[in-house]
């Protein structure tokens, strides 16, 4: 037991926990891994729950959402848009319109590929070496009983403490803004949520990305709503009626469903994101009240600059960060002996560390979605941020970054999302009565990694027991 | 990224042990690694040296990430080509990290290898850390 704490970096756990085995299924460049000297590429190997294509060069969630859904809603409204209305509408009124609606068209889905392709922001784990110094020191400041000290650092940001998590699954200790996706099982810098309409993480790197998708998409289902509206409305002149109008453009009348009801979510999101980005904040600061002075403390966001129009700079039009992963970088050549080695080593280096990942491996597979769906936000109602319930909607919604991303919702409708909601309530309560499992874990908070880290917390209590 | 040299150290010598320098949040999540000198390194390097190096590297950092009217002109720039243009040409903040290769190798060869020591690119390791590996004196042929 004593170097199941390796248990994630284990030489035997890799090969099952990636997502890309080495033989050639995906890809065109698979036959790279069918020689056993062949050098590989670091994506292979790769510990996250993701997905690899075109040799590396593109990631995405393993669970793709209903990204599909997004994409099909978009392409099929906006051909209903180019077939139905267009042609009239360059007849009666000008030829505009359809380059409009195909530049914004074009805009749209590009950035919401690149939202659903990029990486988010992912933090390598800690190499063992890595791993087993921050075990070290916490060891050393920590004390000698059986409980593990609560794996938390407090640091002072801008006047502001700020405590960090320790991450079980990547064993560090998490920057700030930094949250664990239970879904991609990854560590993402400024995590905002996990969005499962364009199937991937928001994080550092595509959040410009997608605040562009749901801006552009609010102006193109806006646009699209009044043509369509404009268009019904002239051919339902001269006393013919709408439902003439209908019957000669039916194409007319799906787009209108569509476009009424997403154009309203879509709209409110974008607001609400406009609202993040000036006062630098993420989705998930915001919905946890990390920064709103809920505890009576006088307590502000350390990271805003203090001014709207800088804050909207340094976010949408900041620097591009790198990414962090390297998917494309060869594995070193010794690699498969070091992990042998690693393999020797670990009863001697893990002799102290309490055994939680084998347990809390169980533990999280087991607890997962009760622990997310309860991750649900109780917190202040804002109504930019209700859930959608305006049907076939296509719009990414922040507020429930986990429990959303479980519930596979295609368009959910209202009763559906109620009802879920009933549920996530329920868990939340039964979850609370936990807070000495949780440890420096806030029961209710709706963390984005709340599987890993209040499984390795209660399976900390169960390697007490041993 | 490892000179011959470098090579040869790495391939003979045996690694004595690891030292990793953290990161300074004080400042946000600006990349800034923590100057403090550690005591596994007296031995090995003048703490002026080691301090120069981490401050540099920091400042570098900070040139990567620094928000000023040419970060704005390729935000702006990249948003209105709905960022298609990240697909084609480098950033800014990749330019900034060939330098920081360029002279931590430089390091490496001056002044750290001589040494017994090795820092590994940060980048490799996420920007998280800077590893300093030692190397055991008796293995070095310098």
């Amino acid at each position: 037991m004593k170097n199941c704490e390796y248990q994630q970096i284990d030489p035997q756990a890799l090969p099952p926990a990636t997502p890309n085995p080495p033989p050639p299924p995906r890809g065109p460049h698979g036959d790279r891994g069918e020689e056993p000297t062949a050098p590989r590429r670091k994506w292979q190997v790769f510990p996250g729950k993701n997905r690899f294509y075109c040799d590396g060069r593109i990631i995405v969630a393993r669970q793709s959402g209903v990204l599909p859904l997004t994409l099909g809603l978009i392409i099929v409204t906006c051909g209903l848009f180019f077939i139905f209305d267009c042609p009239f509408l360059v007849k009666h009124l000008t030829s505009c319109i359809p380059v409009i609606g195909g530049l914004l068209f074009v805009f749209v889905v590009i950035t919401l590929l690149q939202t659903s392709l990029t990486d988010p922001g992912i933090l390598p784990r800690a190499t063992p070496d890595e791993a087993a110094d921050i075990e070290k020191q916490i060891d050393n400041t920590g004390n000698a009983s059986y409980r593990p000290p609560p794996r938390t650092k407090e640091v002072l940001i801008n006047q502001q403490v700020v405590k960090l998590k320790y991450c079980f699954t990547c064993k560090m200790f998490r920057p700030p803004r930094t949250s664990h996706c239970s879904l991609c099982d990854n560590c993402v810098e400024r995590f905002d949520h996990h969005c499962p309409w364009v199937g991937n993480c928001v994080g550092k790197r595509n959040y410009r990305f997608f605040y562009t998708f749901i801006v552009s998409l609010s102006f193109l289902t806006a646009f699209i709503f009044g043509c369509v509206t404009t268009h019904l409305a002239l051919r339902a002149q001269g006393g013919k009626g709408l439902m003439f109008a209908l019957q000669e453009s039916p194409g007319s009348a799906v787009e209108l469903v569509v476009c009424f009801f997403s154009v309203w979510s879509i709209l409110g999101l974008s607001g609400f994101h406009t609202y993040l980005v000036s006062s630098n904040l993420t989705t998930n600061e915001d919905i946890k009240g990390s920064w709103s002075g809920k505890s009576g403390e006088d307590v502000s966001n350390p990271y805003s600059h203090k001014n709207i129009f800088v804050n909207c700079c340094s976010v949408l039009c900041g620097p591009m960060p790198p990414s962090l992963i390297d998917r494309r970088g060869f594995l070193p050549a010794d690699e498969s002996v070091q992990t042998a080695a690693v393999d020797t080593e670990l009863p001697t280096l893990a002799t102290k560390s309490v055994c939680t990942q084998g347990t809390k491996g169980l533990l999280e597979s087991a607890t997962i979605p009760p622990l997310l769906s309860a991750s649900c936000p109780q917190g202040k109602p804002h109504s930019a941020r209700s859930c959608p319930d305006k049907g076939p909607a296509v719009n990414p919604d922040p507020e429930l970054p986990t429990s959303c991303g479980r519930r596979p919702a295609a368009g959910s409708p209202p009763a559906r999302h109620a009802k879920a909601r009933a549920k996530k309530s329920k868990r939340a309560a039964q979850r609370v009565p936990n807070p000495s499992l949780d440890g420096p874990v806030s029961p209710a908070s709706p963390d984005a990694g709340p599987g890993s880290q209040a499984g390795g917390h209660v399976g900390a209590t169960f390697a007490s027991l041993h | 990224m490892a000179t011959h040299s470098l090579q040869d150290m790495r391939q003979q010598a045996s690694v004595a042990a690891k030292v990793f320098i953290q990161r300074d949040y004080t400042n946000g999540t600006v990349c800034h690694f923590q100057t403090k000198f550690p005591s596994e390194l007296e031995s090995r390097i003048n703490k002026q040296q080691f301090e120069e190096t981490v401050r540099t590297l920091n400042n570098l950092y900070a040139e990567a990430e620094k928000l000023g009217s040419q970060s704005y002109i390729e935000g702006c720039l990249a948003c209105l080509t709905a960022y298609i243009i990240f697909l084609c040409m480098e950033t800014h903040y990749e330019k900034v990290l060939k330098k920081i290769a360029k002279y931590i190798q430089e390091q490496n060869e001056k002044i750290y290898a001589p040494q017994g020591l090795l820092l590994t690119d940060p980048i490799e390791r996420g920007l998280r850390v800077i590893e300093v590996t030692i190397f055991e004196e008796r293995s070095l042929t310098r």
